[in-house]
């Protein structure tokens, strides 16, 4: 440790509350922020931690009672650092150094530092020592706040759990989401499914300033395939789509009418006639019951299969609603699922971008269809895979916005996603749920999350359940409340050592699409042509 | 002894934490809080004065005002040049350190002062040396003298100021230390601190 970088020393603490360390007299609290790294100087070992709480101390409670006068500047000098205090709270995380470390990296703490030992600014090579440098599995996400060393991820180990980004609005999830989708796409981890809600991913997105900035498919040209289900608006976008997706009413089950009972305002009986006429009908279930509105023997059909009128007015006006989705017909020649399995398969990542159809009817109901023939295509070949026959598939990572509507307590137990989110990896297939209100997903869903990313959140409620289940949870809860409104976040879990405030890296400058697309299969005078677009 | 330092006067009598000496002149006395030095054998020792009077030589007998008639304060004394006999200066010194070699210690030495020793200011030089550190502090501040403490302490350190480059920085180092060993007594150490202030 340097000397500019010391801040104080170790006077008290405890495993569980976090070390006090005092801060030296010419430190300033106002220079120290939560969320930020420290480095402890212990005997025998170096700890890692991070600044959780500061707070003011006086050594005689006197003084809080008669301060100095505010022009005396001689005696504010001399209590600074004396009588008056700052005190930082810490909350060490990780062991580097010592003899066990040197063969295995660093290590989860068991012990705290001991009395008086220095505690000072992380440096970058600490933070590299801990996170590692960028590589063929480690991608840049962003800098630990106010430092300049690179927080890096590695992306395979990331991907074989599903994972959350959360923030309130505006807060950057979408940002953070397109970087990591690029780092997906750069270290080769795996293929990507985005259900695109509001067209951001795919061919461009905008910023808050109006500015479009780029997305996947215009920095990895070959290796994404946009399928949209809006023609039109992708057609007036000018977005290279590659699929125009259609769904044949056939290609629904009652299943999916179920999950849509919330945003279709569907009784449970509703539900049940269905279930009850997909029985009678077979797979043109849904053509011949808004048939049976109009036919002569509706009436007793209904009655035949025991369903009240009003349960089937209220089913009619559902699948109503469905149909008027321009992406609706009757009978589709080549189904959009195979397309997509296929290209999916070949390792083509693909964003399905929702266009004007941002109502959530349309998402959940395009989203579960796809996902759960998808979801059964992996669960056959890995399945198979482990049976000996194949290579089992590459994990495949599906990105849902909104992700509340499909994994609230109500029916995360029904739909795919809940699912996927709760057996996990073993079929090779995650999730990245992106949402503004975690308190609205299943506490059960959430648990399974191996990795959560979190912007600034203001309620409480949101606060907790992204929080619940980690220890040092109200150490975490003041780094995450401090959080700037925008483009700053935490991550903990799974893929990384230990909890890291971080700014995450710049999207949308020619810079960083030069740099995010470093990797890709274009040759580079082709993104300095695109840079030079930028400038006209 | 170095040449040019004052001699105020001799020791008249000595123990572990302090002495009393007579000035050779009367009414010539160090200032309250400086700094002065002596010999025990081959140690020079460092004091503190605390303490000045001036008073009759025998005990019992009490001076009397005789300058009714008198035009002026030296005519009084030219008139009655017994007085200055019968009268004595006199000023005590709370040891605070003593120099080891060429290091300076600032605690107690193992034996006192020599009786009749010279007494004698201490130069700049050796005063900035001094406060170099301030453990001295520690033991004026928890002396119990006629003089209060603090007033002491306080005199002492503006005394130590002001042969400083920065006396301003010297004041703050010393607060600072002060705020250490007084940290459970602001009302104090606010008192001191008003008292040294640039
Ligand atoms: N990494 C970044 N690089 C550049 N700009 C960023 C970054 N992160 C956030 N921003 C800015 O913040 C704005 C809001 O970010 P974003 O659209 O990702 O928010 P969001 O959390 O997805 O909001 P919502 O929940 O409303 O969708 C962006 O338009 C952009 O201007
Ligand atoms: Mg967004």
């Amino acid at each position: 440790m340097n000397n500019d970088s010391r801040l104080g020393m170790v006077v008290a603490g405890s495993l569980s509350g976090g070390v006090a360390v005092r801060l030296d007299g010419d430190a300033s609290v106002e220079d120290v922020v939560v969320g930020r790294y420290v480095s402890i100087e212990g005997k025998k070992r170096r700890f890692l931690g991070m600044i959780t709480d500061v707070k003011l101390d006086t050594s005689d409670q006197q003084l809080t009672i008669s301060p100095p006068d505010p022009s005396d500047t001689f005696s504010a000098e001399v209590l600074s650092g004396t009588g008056a205090y700052g005190v930082l709270t810490v909350t060490p995380y990780l062991v580097i150094g010592g003899d066990q470390t040197i063969t295995e990296g660093p290590q989860p703490v068991k012990t705290i530092p001991s009395h008086f030992a220095p505690v000072g600014l992380a440096s970058d090579t600490d933070i590299e020592q801990v996170f590692g440098k960028e590589d063929a599995q480690r991608f840049y996400v962003g800098n630990p706040l106010d430092m300049e060393s690179k927080l890096c991820l590695n992306l395979p180990e990331l991907a074989r759990r599903s994972n959350g980004i959360f923030g309130k609005s505006g807060t950057g999830k979408t940002f953070l989401t397109r970087t990591l989708l690029v780092g997906m796409l750069q270290k080769g981890a795996c293929v990507n499914l985005v259900f695109d809600m509001h067209s951001e991913y795919g061919w461009e997105g905008t910023s808050e300033k109006g500015r479009k900035v780029k997305a996947l498919k215009q920095l990895f040209p070959s290796k994404v395939a946009i399928f949209a289900l809006d023609e039109d608006n992708a057609r007036r976008r000018q977005v290279a789509a590659d699929v125009f997706v259609k769904i044949g009413y056939d290609e629904m089950e009652p299943k999916d009418i179920a999950l849509l009972k919330q945003t279709l305002n569907l009784t449970d009986l509703a539900v049940e006639a269905s279930f009850t006429l997909r029985k009678r009908f077979g797979k043109d279930w849904i053509v011949k019951t808004l048939e049976l509105e109009t036919a002569e023997n509706g009436e007793q059909e209904l009655k035949s299969l025991n369903i009240h009128e009003s349960s089937f007015q209220s089913l009619l006006r559902g699948l109503t609603a469905i149909k008027r989705l321009g992406f609706m017909q009757p009978h589709v020649e080549r189904r959009a699922i195979d397309q997509l399995l296929g290209y999916l398969e070949r390792g083509t990542h693909v964003v399905l971008e929702f266009g004007r159809y941002t109502e959530i009817t349309a998402y959940i109901l395009v989203s579960n269809m796809l996902t759960r023939r998808i979801y059964e295509r992996y669960r056959e070949n890995t399945e198979t895979a482990l049976a000996g026959d194949r290579t089992p598939p590459t994990p495949l990572v599906i990105t849902i916005e909104e992700a509340h509507k499909f994994l609230n307590p109500e029916v995360a137990p029904q739909t795919i996603f809940g699912d996927i989110a709760r057996e996990m990896r073993k079929f090779n297939c995650t999730l990245l749920v992106i949402d503004q209100r975690p308190s609205g997903i299943d506490p059960e869903v959430m648990s399974q999350l191996g990795t959560k990313i979190t912007c600034l959140l203001d309620n409480d409620r949101d606060v907790d359940a992204v929080l619940s289940g980690i220890s040092g949870k109200s150490e975490l809860k003041g780094v995450l409340a401090k959080l700037a409104a925008k483009q700053q976040a935490l991550i903990f879990g799974h893929a990384v050592p230990m909890p890291v405030a971080f700014t995450p890296r710049e999207y949308g400058s020619a810079q960083s699409y030069k740099e995010l697309a470093a990797e890709s299969e274009r040759p580079p005078q082709d993104i300095d042509k695109d840079i030079d677009n930028l400038w006209k | 002894m170095t040449k040019q330092s004052v001699r105020l006067g001799e020791i008249i009598e000595a123990s572990t934490t302090g002495f009393s000496a007579q000035s050779y002149e009367l009414n010539e006395l160090p200032a309250l809080g400086s700094l002065v030095m002596t010999s025990e054998g081959e140690r020079k020792l460092y004091a503190v004065v605390y303490h000045a009077a001036t008073e009759g030589i025998e005990p019992g007998r009490r001076p009397i005002a005789r300058g009714r008639d008198e035009p002026s304060e030296q005519a009084l004394f030219d008139n009655n040049p017994q007085l200055a006999r019968l009268l004595r200066s006199r000023f005590s010194a709370l040891v605070v350190g003593y120099r080891d070699g060429s290091a300076i210690r600032q605690h107690l030495p193992p034996k006192p002062a020599h009786i009749h020793a010279f007494v004698h200011a201490c130069p700049q030089e050796e005063v900035k040396e001094f406060g170099q550190s301030f453990n001295f502090l520690n033991t004026l501040i928890g002396a119990e003298l006629e003089t209060p403490a603090d007033e002491l302490t306080a005199s002492t350190l503006r005394l130590i100021a002001e042969v400083q480059d920065d006396p301003r920085a010297l004041l703050v180092a010393a607060g600072k230390e002060l705020a250490m060993l007084l940290g459970r007594d602001y009302t104090r150490l606010k008192a001191i601190l008003e008292r040294i202030k640039p």
